[in-house]
């Protein structure tokens, strides 16, 4: 006789894909807005990203119900620390709290994907990847969700710098402008949409540079 | 010499290796997925005869495997049939089916009948059990008629004026049950399996890509594939792109092969 498992879970998945990546003075952050549940479509416009401070976009993909509950502690916490400190925090600060957030919640975490991007303290693109219970990293590039497993392996054939093990040491592949980074980006969204049910409608990207911030869109199929 | 697994006589499913493969999974293994077609397909009667209509989306999960794939499928000269459910199983169906209506025609040198496939076709699945995972439009139009049916995995039909299959069925029957109404002309009829077709499209995950019709008259059929395709890719770089990175060499060790020294001597012996 075996166990009785339970039969209703505190999670679902709303599927979409994000992405993020690094330039040297500026950080691409983008989503799509589909919320899907199953094989049905929630809605078509629903942000991803969310601004956790003036240098750090987060965006993320998962059970958007956790998204939404995480996203609250972090600007609740941020608040505490702007009065407490008198300045915003920085990014890599904030990926440390992120961090600590989500591994809080180790034995119920947050069903949630999330890549963490903006400018470091020296005003040079960064971007941190984790997954749902708080393991993170600073990368230069990272896609997370469902469509995550179809982005990245274009990303790194495209961006990855070569092999570390190669001996004399190779320097890294030509730094992308902002705008070739935006337009990889729309590629690869596209592409993604392409084959992955969860990833369309409409695509959302965020710009974060020294002269502030900026949004595009972008439409997306909607099949 | 006797094997280990003795087919049953009629060369149905054996079921001996069930134990095993739960076995398995138990222990962690991940059974292979199946090819599904989560789909949309619809039939409708109108006027002069049936017409039937499909999307061209093919999943394994959340992974589309074929963005344009055939779901209408050829039964006799004058019938086709829609295929929901797992994309082998309503392929080989349909083939088989097709392969018996044309011995069958030479037989009685007759055009064949709807029936006659709708009653091959469910004798076949119900003899599996529902195993064998197809749930099927069936269109056509013979000497008695126009006739449209439905049939589900495990043997079932239904004879309809208008019906729809697959994860996309509901969406489609929301159009149709809004908007079917007798006699259509050849042109609302298109109209309206285009529309059904397209909901299951845009509302349901499984379905996507482009709709295929196929018009079904006394004595004439027309298979649109691809008659509508809402589906464009919305963008690809003008510039294109370039792959120059080459699988990186780490490192290169040859080792020549000593002086190969050829002995004449006997054959080789062969027990």
């Amino acid at each position: 006789m075996t166990k009785q498992h339970a039969n209703w879970s505190p999670y679902d998945n709303n599927g979409g894909s994000c992405v993020a990546i690094a330039g040297a003075d500026y950080c691409v952050i983008a989503a799509d807005t589909r919320m899907s549940t199953g094989y049905n479509i929630l809605t078509r416009d629903y942000s991803k990203i969310s601004q956790l401070t003036d240098k750090s976009v987060m965006a993320s993909s998962g059970f958007q119900a956790d998204v939404k509950a995480l996203q609250k502690v972090l600007s609740a916490r941020h608040l505490i620390y702007q009065h407490q400190h008198n300045k915003q925090m920085s990014c890599p600060a904030m990926a440390q709290l992120l961090s600590n957030t989500l591994y809080y919640k180790r034995f119920f975490p947050y069903y949630a994907f999330n890549v963490l991007g903006g400018l470091d303290n020296e005003g040079k693109g960064c971007v941190f990847t984790y997954d749902a219970v708080g393991s993170y990293e600073r990368v230069g590039y990272s896609a997370q969700g469902s469509g995550s497993t179809l982005i990245m392996p274009f990303l790194d054939n495209q961006l990855k710098s070569p092999s570390p093990l190669l001996l004399p040491a190779k320097d890294a592949v030509t730094p992308l402008s902002e705008t070739e980074a935006v337009d990889l980006v729309k590629t690869v969204f596209a592409s993604a949409t392409e084959r992955d049910i969860y990833t369309g409608d409409k695509l959302e990207i965020v710009i974060l540079n020294a002269s502030g911030i900026r949004r595009e869109y972008m439409d997306l199929r909607r099949d | 010499m006797s094997s280990s697994l003795d087919l049953p006589p009629k060369g149905e499913f054996s079921f001996d290796l069930c134990r095993r493969n739960a076995m398995l999974e138990s222990k962690g293994l991940k059974a292979p997925t199946f090819l599904k077609t989560g789909t949309t397909i619809v039939g409708l009667v109108f006027q002069d005869g049936v017409i039937l209509g499909a999307d061209t989306r093919a999943t394994e999960g959340p992974i589309v495997a074929d963005k344009n794939c055939e779901k209408i499928h050829y039964m006799a000269p004058n019938i086709y049939c829609c295929g929901a459910g797992t994309a082998a199983d309503t392929e080989a169906v349909t083939d088989m089916v097709s392969s018996q209506l044309q011995l069958h025609r030479y037989h009685t040198g007759r055009e064949s009948r709807v029936v006659t496939a709708l009653t091959l076709l469910k004798k076949h699945l119900f003899n599996y059990q529902g195993h064998v995972s197809a749930a099927l439009v069936l269109g056509g139009v013979d000497i008695t008629g126009p006739h449209l049916h439905t049939i589900y995995p495990h043997g079932s039909t239904d004879t309809l004026p208008f019906a729809t299959m697959g994860s996309g069925s509901l969406a489609a029957m929301s159009v149709f049950e809004s908007k079917y109404k007798e006699s259509l002309s050849r042109d609302e009829g298109i109209q309206l399996v285009v529309e059904a077709i397209s909901a299951g499209i845009f509302n349901d995950l499984g379905s996507g890509s482009n709709v295929d019709v196929c018009v079904i008259t006394k004595g004439h059929k027309d298979y649109l594939r691809n008659h509508l395709l809402p589906n464009p890719r919305t963008y690809v770089n003008p510039k294109g792109f370039t792959f120059p990175k080459k699988t990186e060499v780490l490192s290169t060790k040859i080792t020549p092969l000593k002086e190969v020294e050829v002995i004449e001597g006997d054959a080789m012996e062969i027990a």
